[in-house]
């Protein structure tokens, strides 16, 4: 391989992009090594093993991979604003859709809404980490070194360029010979490892780790999200890997398991490809619906409504959310009946659905309800996710979607639901949980100004591409003549794409100011919250309650501060014991470390280092093996000086 | 994590050493009779998956130790939904695929 073929260096977009990358990198080198911050580096986040330190790289690489998929859509959009543009080249912009799309879905939203699982799952059951803390550090750097190496690919090998979804026979070597498509494929396989041992570990984590009499139905709903949120992931995402793992054998191997030569079938990926992509797109939203029941009920000052039917429809929709993925291709061409057993199927999803949004408005009704950041993304969120919900109900028509299928109709749909759903609800989340994280609250005026941002700029990017659809506009088209017709509802469409990048301008300004303006929470409960998250400190102690705390029934730290404002309430004496803690390990980081070498060498073909990058891998695996000593206790002592520290007696 | 369950690993060296034979064996013969196309199509199909069955079942019984379990709720419920999955995947796929031989 050539060096001028090796790192890009012909668009000035991505010769400016390799600079700036290089600078910011001596910048953080720079700072940690002149104030001497490696040691702490390594210590405190590199090796924990901590759900809450984990769930904040979570968040931040999250935040970081929004960034990149927003810039890529800005790209995009101006783009597409006026008739032959000359912004981007047609195979510019196929590398650009391609990458937003992969990193928004799988470095994105797959990493914001693991940072609510750590984040607030272990603490709202009572517990003090996650039922394997090691394997949860593996899975976040399993996840850091996929995005890695998908990001790697703008600069060095060039980006994949056959869409998120990598449909053969595009994306086989005939018709896409570079390394593109590998780090496609490799990165997106190290990271899926880790998404399935996320999936399990919190799928145990509720089932075996609750407090004391916290029944399966006393669970808060958020947690209840996440059990079936798991169960999805457990189940669709091995046929991702399947079908990648497959790709990869024709791409790698010569084999020919989707050519259109030698027998075999491209269709079959597209099949097994949607098996998991219906599936993903539950994953990523059922969080959320979790999410907004808790902000409901807390700002409302009401239970929710409705808890078990709440229950009962979101496992409804991580069991139903399996039998629908022929939706995403309807025209392939299967026979009548395939499409109407889809078809309605897929109608059906919008029933538990539908309950849940009557749940969540009875809820608020007659309630006391407080404006706060949380709550305005949840009222934002039901309105768009309505829109969304509609549009879709219209897609799964069988017969209509010959209409709608490819065209921009289906691009604003999906945002529509991604954005209305996924995004807001993780923001939701986020200003929700921030305190409890950081120990201080948001600024709610920067906030307002985030959120109308982002609310109107969405109707303004998406609306109008609805009618784009309607008036022809395919997706994925890099440039359009101009007498179409299309120019005006592409000129607002780019403008809201702006807004909303001026919404996470916004904040991102929010969380500077806030970390250096806002008031420390010293109550632990700044909401007046219902569930046990807010019992303790903010943050909370690493080893989250001095004392796990006995729950009697549905949010149990409301009732709980409901029995102390009695007269005659007498504070039960509880007593503190030794606490056995995983200690911190730098298994997890070298084990990353080691896959994306492997996953390196093998996009660009050199067997040797993957090799030595697999024999990496089995080295920690084994390392780990036989490391027995993996746990310590943290004396009464320290547990009563880090509580008196919090100012908390006990 | 603070209860040693380290202790009651359930399961013994030999039972391990029977399970990874077994499922040596039953990924091999697939490869062989497909390699050496012993049967026709249709066969090879029906041999394949009854392979994959068996497979499934060593699986459970040698690794996961499906009946050494206390709590058997979970368990079965597990194995229910998998097989839900499972089915939804094999038999869905090739009701979806017919189209295929239709247009050829
Ligand atoms: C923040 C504002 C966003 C804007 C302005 C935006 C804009 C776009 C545009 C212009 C396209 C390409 C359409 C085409 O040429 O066919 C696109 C595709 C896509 N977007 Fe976004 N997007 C945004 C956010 C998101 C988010 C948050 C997600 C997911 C969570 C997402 C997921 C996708 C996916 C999956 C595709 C399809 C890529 C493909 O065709 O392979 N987008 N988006
Ligand atoms: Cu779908």
């Amino acid at each position: 391989m050539q060096t001028q073929h090796f790192f890009i260096v012909g668009d000035p977009l991505i010769l400016g992009a390799d600079i700036s990358i290089i600078l910011v990198s001596a910048a953080i080198i720079f700072v940690l090594t002149y104030f001497k911050k490696w040691g702490w580096l390594w210590r405190e986040w590199l090796t924990t093993v901590d759900h809450k330190k984990i769930g904040i790289m979570y968040f931040i690489s999250a935040l970081l991979m929004l960034f990149r998929g927003g810039v890529d859509a800005l790209l995009m959009r101006l783009q597409l604003m006026f008739p032959n543009m000359n912004l981007l080249e047609s195979e510019h912009y196929n590398e650009i859709f391609t990458t937003h799309g992969t990193i928004m879905i799988l470095f994105m939203a797959m990493p914001l809404i693991f940072a609510m699982f750590n984040i607030a799952v272990p603490l709202q059951i009572g517990a003090r980490d996650v039922a394997y803390p090691f394997l949860n550090a593996v899975s976040f750097w399993l996840f850091f070194f996929g995005a890695l190496l998908l990001n790697l690919s703008f600069v060095i090998g060039g980006s994949p360029n056959a869409s998120w979804w990598g449909y053969p026979p595009l994306s086989e070597l005939t018709f896409n010979p570079g390394p593109g498509e590998n780090f496609y494929i490799l990165s997106i396989q190290i990271s899926g490892i880790g998404s399935i041992a996320t999936g399990i570990n919190f799928l145990i984590t509720i089932l075996k780790m609750r407090a004391p009499g916290m029944r399966l139905m006393d669970m808060p709903l958020f947690t209840w999200s996440v059990l079936s949120s798991c169960i999805v992931i457990i189940a669709a995402f091995p046929v991702l890997t399947v079908a990648l793992f497959l790709l990869f054998m024709d791409r790698f191997a010569g084999a020919h398991f989707f050519t259109m030569t030698h027998g075999g079938d491209p269709m079959m990926y597209v099949n097994l490809f949607w098996m998991w992509g219906h599936p993903e797109v539950y994953i990523v939203v059922l969080p959320a619906f979790g999410i907004f029941s808790e902000v409901v009920s807390v700002f409302s000052k009401k239970v929710i409504f409705g808890y078990t039917s709440m229950v009962v429809s979101l496992l409804l929709i991580s069991v139903y959310a399996y039998f629908t993925w022929v939706h995403h291709f309807f025209t392939m061409g299967a026979g009548a009946d395939v499409n109407t057993f889809f078809s309605i199927s897929t109608m059906l999803i919008a029933i538990p659905t539908g309950v849940k949004v009557f749940n969540w408005l009875l809820t608020m009704y007659r309630g006391r309800i407080r404006m706060t950041e949380p709550m305005l993304w949840t009222l934002g969120f039901i309105v768009c996710f309505v829109v969304g919900g509609a549009t879709g109900v219209m897609l799964s028509v069988a017969p209509a979607d010959y209409q709608y299928h490819n065209s921009y109709f289906v691009v604003a749909h999906f945002h529509n639901v991604l954005i209305g759903g996924t995004v807001f609800g993780m923001f939701a989340g986020m200003t929700y949980w921030w305190p409890k994280i950081f120990g201080f609250k948001l600024n709610p005026t920067l906030g307002k100004w985030a959120f109308w941002l982002w609310n109107i700029g969405f109707y303004v990017c998406f609306m109008p591409q609805y009618a784009l659809g309607f008036m022809g506009m395919t997706r994925r088209i890099y440039t359009y003549p101009d007498d179409m017709g299309w120019t005006p509802y592409n000129v607002v469409s780019t403008i809201g794409a702006f807004i909303m990048a001026l919404g996470f301008v916004f904040q991102v300004w929010q969380i500077v100011y806030s970390a250096k303006r806002m008031d420390r929470d010293v109550t632990g409960d700044p909401w007046d919250g219902h569930t046990l998250e807010w019992s303790t400190t903010s943050p909370a102690p690493y080893y989250n309650f001095a004392v796990i705390p006995k729950v009697e029934g549905r949010d149990a730290f409301w009732k709980e501060k409901k029995k102390r404002s009695q007269p005659d309430y007498k504070p039960e004496k509880r007593e503190l014991k030794p606490i056995h803690f995983p200690k911190n390990s730098g298994i997890p980081f070298i084990m990353g470390v080691c896959f994306f070498i492997a996953g390196f060498g093998l996009t660009f073909h050199w067997v040797w280092l993957g090799v030595i990058g697999l024999i990496g891998v089995a080295a920690t695996l084994y390392a780990r093996s036989f490391q027995y000593d993996t746990e310590y206790v943290i004396p009464v002592e320290e547990i009563k000086k880090t509580e008196a520290a919090l100012g908390r007696d006990i | 994590m603070h209860d040693d369950h380290s202790e009651k690993h359930p399961g013994s060296t030999v039972s391990y050493v029977i399970g990874f034979l077994l499922s040596i064996v039953l990924t091999i013969i697939p490869l062989y009779v497909v390699l050496n196309h012993s049967f026709s199509n249709m066969i090879l199909v029906y041999v394949i998956m009854i392979m994959a069955v068996l497979q499934f079942l060593i699986q459970l019984v040698f690794f996961m130790h499906i009946r050494e379990s206390e709590e058997p709720h979970y368990n079965i419920l597990a194995i229910a939904l998998g097989i839900i999955f499972v089915f939804a995947i094999v038999a869905g796929s090739a009701w979806i695929m017919t189209f295929n031989s239709q247009v050829q």
